[in-house]
């Protein structure tokens, strides 16, 4: 007879048949007999952070640097509502995890027991899906349900909440090779006469553009990508979650779009003739005004996993369900049996107008300047990691500077919270970051206001070893917030000025890693090089940056694309 | 425009709050919802009703068939279908209404299933707008409680829905 696991045994196996080597935690007592069966083997190491948000973040910089499932284990209660934000952040960068939560036992649920909440309630709007096993002999199913589920289709968190007395009931253990769900059937291939048509539209365009978003990195087709620019010769742009899907470093490469995009980029967005938007959705900050938008007539090309992705902002008009690798093999495929070409002698007079936009030099920024521009550390970043880092930031003004000055010729090298934008993102992400690739140079840009969210992971970070470079672009404000009240709210810096900060070098010092202050734009190349030079510390490097930089181009709130703020 | 949208559902706890909790969550408006297990226990049949433009209703059955619970969503107003709906009544009935009452239920074909001597209690299925019709015909001050199901809905002809 098969011996009989606990429900604890049994998380870890399932754990260990899915080859997780690292999940990301914090003990608490309806986990105690999880973090028990942890303790009893060695093949998935364990993470303590500091706080639940930061596991969560942490397995999300795994996840996304890795094209593997990151997991977090948290327990009951306040450890479930603390890494809420961090699920919230990687539902809306559509992020492969499993977390794994405790829960009070099943006879106490319901009862206002301690450290009890309804974790399937509170984290239903932010998760793929979520499941509560009161049964221990449904366990393993769903912990293999939560992995297929996670990892397929458009990529989500998936939660599995696990009571405590079904982490201590036993049961025969096997864990099923595959399942399979009469309620979801991820689509991957996508319609081959939509693909004809989609084919059709790009070899008739005169005014092409094409518009990469996170899904192409989701969907590994970076490769797929940067071919099919380059047989097609036009011009493509990446959203702030697609950079590095396509190399910043290609001709064909006009840039960031959206809100704080290049101006060609923008530009050649609204005045292009056929679209095609690649794993994209034209939200908000990308394309602005809708309306405005349409005040150009172009064709649309929209190509996504999630059919609700499409028609959502903007109507299109070849919409193509399906993977974006799987979709562009086929395209490029029809696209190189047919013997036309789209007509050159409109392209090149289309690329004469995007070089002409590219000639305005939007990102110009005072490289004189005696105190340090933030612009400047970012480009000296990529010339001493020679572009080759991986790249985690924070929220606001440095996130920008950061998808504007670091060119991303790869993909997975570009860690950030774009769709939540979550402050505090940034330190605990480059964690995950540097588990998965643990050769890696890791840097992550960073506020004086951002990396105060998440500090306490300074005390992970010498715990596991892990040689961060911190980059904190310094400016003693909230700067994005204090952008938007110079432009829009009459100069009232209303609460954005960050008050009483710490000494970042003596708290570096404090947690046993390298603190350095940095004031002189002479010193930044040489304080970077230093810190890189540390190959197994971690350097804060805290650059006192000028408090009044904004980030420019701008497309304001509600604006059209065209209706940039340049500097 | 007012749609009816059905759907097939995993009979699971939690699996109609996954329904509501979109409709909140988006900003959608439901008009009604009505759900209950099919001749296959493991399978749960909802019918709601939605009033939007043709474009949102087009992102909620979207949205709808993301949910990884729900098996399968059609919206019957692409096609023939038919829609009914139970409601129950309790009316003051006394003197002279009570035969009045009487004729106006059998007009309508529906039944009384309860009474006193000062009330009834109708049961009556149809369309919405015949329960609207109904109310309508009675006098309002004689109605002392409704209670409505909300509109079930199923494709005319061979139209099916199965898993």
């Amino acid at each position: 007879m098969n011996t009989e696991l606990t429900g604890a045994e049994i998380t870890i196996r399932c754990l260990q048949e899915e080859g997780v080597d690292y999940i990301f935690g914090y003990p608490g007592g309806a986990v105690l007999f999880i973090y028990d069966e942890l303790f009893k083997q060695d093949k998935v190491k364990h993470v303590l952070v500091r706080h639940e948000q930061a596991a969560v973040h942490a397995a999300d910089g795994y996840a996304r640097s890795s094209n593997k499932v990151g997991v977090a284990l948290v327990t009951s209660g306040p450890g479930v509502t603390n890494a809420v934000t961090g699920i919230a952040t990687a539902y809306m960068d559509s992020i492969p995890l499993v977390i794994i939560s405790g829960q009070v036992p099943t006879y106490a649920i319901g009862l206002d027991a301690f450290q009890e909440v309804d974790t399937v309630g509170i984290t239903r709007p932010c998760v793929k899906h979520n499941f509560l096993v009161k049964d221990i002999t449904e366990l393993a199913t769903t912990i293999k349900k939560a992995f297929y589920i996670a990892s397929t289709g458009r990529p989500g968190p998936v939660l599995v909440d696990i009571p405590k007395d079904v982490s201590q009931q036993k049961t025969v253990f096997s864990y099923p090779e595959s399942v399979t769900m009469r309620s979801y059937h991820p689509v991957t291939k996508g319609h081959s006469g939509q693909i004809k048509k989609a084919a059709q539209l790009i070899l008739d365009a005169k005014r092409p553009m094409i518009y990469a978003g996170g899904g192409v990195i989701l969907s590994d087709a970076a490769m797929q990508l940067t071919e099919l620019v380059r047989m097609l010769g036009f011009p493509c742009t990446n959203t702030l979650m697609g950079l590095g899907g396509f190399p910043a470093t290609d001709k064909h490469f006009v840039g960031m779009l959206g809100m704080h995009g290049t101006y060609e980029a923008n530009m050649a967005m609204q005045h292009c003739d056929v679209l095609i938007a690649i794993g994209a959705r034209f939200d908000d900050r990308v394309i602005g005004n809708p309306k405005h938008f349409f005040n150009e007539e172009r064709k649309i090309i929209h190509i996504d996993i999630d059919p609700s992705s499409i028609s959502k902002r903007v109507k299109v008009d070849v919409p193509i369900v399906g993977s974006v690798s799987e979709v562009l093999v086929e395209l490029i495929k029809l696209l190189k049996a047919r013997k036309e070409k789209p007509d050159q002698i409109a392209l090149k007079a289309w690329w004469t107008q995007v070089d002409l936009w590219r000639a305005r030099d939007c990102l110009k920024y005072d490289r004189a300047s005696a105190i340090i521009k933030p612009q400047m550390v970012v480009e000296k970043l990529y010339q001493v990691t020679k572009g080759n880092a991986f790249i985690t930031s924070d929220v606001g003004q440095h996130q920008m500077w950061a998808a504007q000055f670091y060119k991303f010729d790869k993909p997975r090298r570009w860690i950030n919270s774009g769709g939540l934008g979550t402050m505090g993102f940034g330190l605990p992400a480059a964690m995950g970051v540097q588990f998965a690739n643990p050769r890696g140079s890791v840097a992550c840009i960073t506020g004086e206001a951002s990396i105060q969210m998440c500090i306490q992971e300074l005390s992970t970070c010498k715990q596991y070893g892990l040689p961060l470079k911190i980059v904190n672009l310094n400016n003693r404000y909230m700067g994005m917030v204090r952008q938007w009240q110079e432009f829009f709210h009459g100069n009232r810096y209303a609460e954005s000025y960050m008050d009483a900060l710490p000494d970042f070098v003596k708290l570096a010092e404090s947690y046993g890693h390298v603190g350095m202050k940095i004031e002189q734009p002479s010193d930044i190349e040489g304080a970077l090089k230093e810190a890189f030079k540390l190959k197994d510390r971690l350097v804060f490097m805290d650059f006192i940056t000028d408090q009044t930089e904004n980030v420019f181009p701008m497309v304001p709130g509600g604006k059209g694309l065209s209706e940039m703020i340049l500097v | 425009m007012r749609h009816i949208i059905s759907l097939l559902m995993e009979n699971e706890a939690g699996a109609l709050s996954r329904v509501a909790g979109l409709f909140s969550a988006r900003g959608y408006n439901i008009e009604s919802l009505t759900v209950a297990p099919t001749e296959d226990p493991t399978l749960s049949r909802m019918t709601l009703v939605t009033v939007d433009s043709d474009d949102v209703v087009e992102q909620i059955t979207k949205q709808l068939n993301k949910l990884i619970e729900v098996v399968k969503v059609v919206d019957l107003s692409d096609g023939v279908h038919i829609e009914r709906e139970l409601m129950l009544v309790k009316v003051r009935a006394v003197d002279k209404d009570r035969e009045e009452i009487k004729r106006m239920v059998d007009i309508f074909r529906g039944r009384i299933i309860d009474v006193t001597d000062k009330s009834y209690t109708i049961e009556l299925t149809g369309t919405g707008s015949k329960l609207d019709a109904f109310l309508d015909t009675i006098e309002h001050s004689t109605i002392l409680e409704t209670v409505r199901t909300g509109a079930s809905g199923i494709g005319r002809g061979e139209r099916i829905l199965k898993a």
